[in-house]
């Protein structure tokens, strides 16, 4: 494996969690980023400590780009040189388009699609040089599927999917690889109240679990993904299939 | 601790830097990128190189009409300057 750690944006609960924790039992040391669930970042930390990893909770808004670039001093400094990245923080902020705040529009982007940006463009800098390097961007089958209430959530993640293509094919001779994961209805926090009764509609006839999601983003950072880049691997029980 | 800027460490670091990212044929201050076959992402990656030995750093913009190593190290001096 690399030597390196990795950052897990929006890892103090849900499908970060789960990824971080993954990950630091492939032996990465992860840094796991909060915004503001400092005690759910912590868990998690402790987690990974109690079964033989390492890992550091860092604050920091991966919105603000003065906050990506504290967040990867201190994961540096702390953890070693960032040779993966897994882009997960997101939010939604749900309404009908007439209706959606031009507020909720802008923080929905700037969380789910700028921030990945700030944090791509800052790990290429050691990845590049290190000639290796895993970006894995947390998408969502909404995006390139329609979902009524969700056009800012929707335009995100598209977009996000569309970072993701463009960028792995920039800096592929380099053996950096970036993929995007794109869960569909999965039971965290983040879909409370929007998962009853939907499960019928799932080829599965069940919702994902974090874990479910983490594996595949543990498969995109290993050695054995060397080869996939610019991909889009959906994690839904088959429900876009 | 960055290293201290003038012409004779610039054009180490940035000549060094050529051949870390395997720039071909002969690397010297008079030649092309174009001859040493280094692209756009090459470029990137020796501007990477300068911020981390000067703390200079080299957008985008700046690089855009750089055709030779020497470019790169009159720039480079000329911006820690």
């Amino acid at each position: 494996m690399a030597e390196g750690c990795a950052i897990v944006t929006g890892a103090s609960r849900g499908i970060g969690a789960a990824t971080a924790t993954a990950l630091a039992a492939d032996g990465w040391p992860v840094a796991v980023n909060y915004r503001s669930d400092a005690d759910g970042a912590r868990e998690v930390v402790e987690r990974i400590e109690a079964a033989g990893g390492r890992a550091l909770a860092i604050g920091a808004d991966v919105a603000d780009p003065d906050g990506v670039a504290d967040l990867f001093e201190r994961a540096e400094s702390g953890l070693g040189s960032v040779l993966a990245l897994v882009n997960n923080a997101g939010m939604r902020a749900d309404g009908l388009t007439p209706q959606l705040a031009v507020e909720d529009w802008a923080a929905v982007l700037e969380t789910n699609l700028s921030a990945a940006f700030h944090t791509t463009r800052r790990a290429l800098k050691p990845m590049l040089r290190a000639r290796f390097g895993r970006i894995v961007n947390v998408a969502s089958i909404v995006g390139p599927r329609a979902n009524a209430g969700q056009a800012n959530y929707a335009a995100s993640k598209a977009g996000l999917i569309g970072f993701t293509k463009t960028v792995a094919v920039e800096v592929a001779r380099r053996g950096v690889t970036v993929n995007a994961v794109a869960p569909g209805l999965v039971e965290t926090r983040f879909t409370e109240g929007m998962t009853n009764g939907l499960a019928d509609a799932i080829p599965a006839r069940r919702v994902g679990t974090p874990e479910e999601v983490a594996s595949c983003v543990r498969f995109l950072v290993s050695e054995s993904a060397a080869y996939v880049t610019g991909t889009v691997l959906t994690v839904d029980g088959g429900l876009s299939a | 601790m960055a290293t201290q800027v003038n012409d004779e460490a610039v054009e180490k670091v940035i000549l060094d830097g050529l051949e870390e990212i395997g720039a071909e044929g002969e690397i010297s201050r008079e030649a092309t990128f174009e001859s040493l076959d280094v692209d756009s992402l090459d470029l990137v990656e020796l501007a990477q190189i300068v911020e981390d030995e000067f703390g200079v750093e080299l957008d985008g913009d700046s690089v855009k009409d750089v055709k030779t190593a020497g470019d790169v190290i009159d720039l480079v001096v000329a911006k820690a300057s």
